[in-house]
């Protein structure tokens, strides 16, 4: 743990460096991942394929692969992301991220929708609601508190995942102090260790700000 | 489509339906040609890329998919022997923290705790670098596996609990008023019926597993399939000056996705027998609790 104390400067940087890897990886997973539930629940039938294929190939193939693909593949096909502070692995680790992360954000969403009682939306329309009404009045408010804890655990999934972006060599995020602090001669018991417990520093209060919000936000049904 | 959000649908939401169907297909059809287009435009749609991984003619097929396919064992020994640790440490975790001591059972929860908070990258990287340092060195795919282990178990370890915690409590209230002890209670009678309830979570947490040895790619020396996919692009890289990582990662992810999802198949086809049969017992009109949901939901995560 000596690392710890004598280079916590550049814990300090490493930690906001996975903060902000994970932001916007959130926003774009987020964003991705509600349009993908729109998909999958739309009556037209093409738009649920493609929510449905989304999460079929990003559910079940591993996060190395699609960020190989994202850094390595897409290049070859003209794709090229711009660098971000010289690091050219930023954005495609943030895009790879987020695609893998839609996938999953997707189906915490739909299952959310589909815990709302088919009844509520039933008495909504039975007492005149528009459909507009009956979504936002009626159906998305109860939705939210059942999305928010499966929500919660796979933002706190992503935020241990954003350890592989950062294997990959995004300078400047957590996982990568680590690189710096062995090529300066700390032991890796000290400097992973280190490591580690800067991560359990996010992953485990968001854990009990989760428990928290759960226990808050519960429906009796 | 019966869903909360519609009604059955009428003559005019059919006819909407069937032109946002037309629009939909037109654009995901624009958007085909277009990456086709940006395929072809940059050469990659060339037999030469495509053929090592992808058609049985090309000379270097054979070989490509021999290598591969060595690094394919590699994966799943490496996952098997995850999944049986995994099973082994986490019930007897689980099993410490029902039937210990309050006192004793904070230092089980903390272990379960930490383990969870950690990145699975973290734990595997832990595993191959401070072990050496404690003068334990191993072949290079056991500290994979251990750091594998550290992780899985401690999940593992909280299926087991829910799905002690979803049997009657007229299960070990019986076995303990015919005399058995604690330990017997949950060796005979709580686990065995709890196994069968968490089967469909154990076989989707399998695929987190099967996943999560792609990782593997941290440590050096251990050939698991993604390592052996780099070695092979990078053969064709530099020996043959073919640049493939494109069509050889999508090879990749597409065994990783018929494996994990046949195996999520599985998980739901068990899941819909132990319901029908209903043999396992469960709390009556309770909803089975959050770890052991079934995989088409949320299920297992990341």
């Amino acid at each position: 743990m000596d690392a710890l104390i004598a280079e916590f400067p550049r814990f300090v940087s490493g930690f906001l460096g996975t903060l902000r890897l994970c932001l916007f990886a959130a926003i774009g997973a987020l964003l991705l991942g509600t349009l993908l539930a729109a998909f999958r629940v739309s009556p037209v039938p093409p738009l649920r394929w493609v929510g449905t294929s989304w999460v079929t190939v990003f559910r079940n193939s591993p996060l190395v692969v699609v960020l190989f693909l994202f850094a390595f593949g897409l290049p070859q096909v003209g794709v090229v992301f711009p660098t971000f502070g010289g690091n050219a692995f930023f954005w495609p680790g943030v895009a790879g991220l987020s695609a893998y992360t839609a996938a999953f954000v997707c189906e915490a969403v739909r299952s959310g929708i589909n815990s709302v009682p088919a009844g509520q939306a039933e008495a909504a329309r039975a007492v005149g609601l528009t459909f507009q009404q009956t979504l936002g009045a009626v159906v998305l408010p109860q939705a939210l508190r059942t999305v928010v804890p499966p929500l919660g655990s796979v933002m706190i999934a992503m935020i241990k995942n954003s350890a592989i972006v950062g294997a990959f060599g995004v300078t400047g995020e957590l996982f990568s102090v680590d690189g710096a602090l062995t090529a300066a001669g700390y032991s890796a018991l000290s400097s992973l260790g280190g490591v580690a417990i800067a991560y359990l520093a996010i992953t485990i209060p968001a854990g009990i700000g989760l428990g928290w919000l759960e226990r808050k936000i519960e429906v009796k049904r | 489509m019966s869903s909360v959000l519609y009604d059955a649908p009428g003559p005019r939401a059919r006819r909407n339906t069937l032109i946002g169907t037309v629009i939909a297909v037109a654009l995901l059809l624009v958007l085909v040609v277009f990456a086709f287009i940006q395929l072809g435009e940059n050469g990659q749609l060339d037999g030469e890329k495509w053929g090592p991984a992808f058609n049985p003619a090309n000379q270097y097929f054979v070989a490509t998919w021999s290598a591969l396919s060595t690094g394919l064992i590699n994966t799943v020994v490496a996952a098997a022997l995850t999944l049986v640790l995994a099973l082994a440490i986490g019930t007897a975790l689980a099993v410490a923290r029902i039937s210990s001591s309050r006192a004793y059972r904070w230092l089980v929860v903390g272990i379960i705790e930490l383990f969870r908070g950690l990145p699975v990258v973290i734990t595997i990287f832990l595993a191959a670098r401070v072990l050496p340092e404690f003068g334990i060195s191993l072949p290079p795919l056991w500290y994979l596996v251990i750091g594998l282990t550290a992780y899985n178990c401690v999940i593992i370890a909280e299926i087991v609990r829910a799905g002690v915690n979803a049997l009657p409590r007229g299960q070990s209230e019986a076995a303990y008023a015919v005399g058995l002890t604690r330990f017997q209670v949950l060796r005979i009678i709580l686990l065995p019926q709890a196994f069968r309830i968490m089967l469909p979570a154990l076989i989707s947490q399998l695929v987190v597993i099967v996943k999560d040895t792609s990782l593997g790619f941290v440590i050096f020396g251990f050939s698991e399939f993604v390592r052996t996919a780099n070695t092979v692009i990078q053969f064709f890289g530099g020996q043959e000056g073919i640049a493939l990582p494109l069509q050889m990662y999508i090879a990749v992810a597409l065994v990783f996705i018929l494996i994990n999802y046949g195996l999520s198949k599985l998980a739901e086809y068990v899941q819909r027998r132990t319901a029908r049969a209903g043999r396992a017992a469960r709390k009556k009109d309770a909803p089975p609790p959050k770890e052991l949901t079934p995989v088409g939901t949320a299920g297992a995560i990341v």
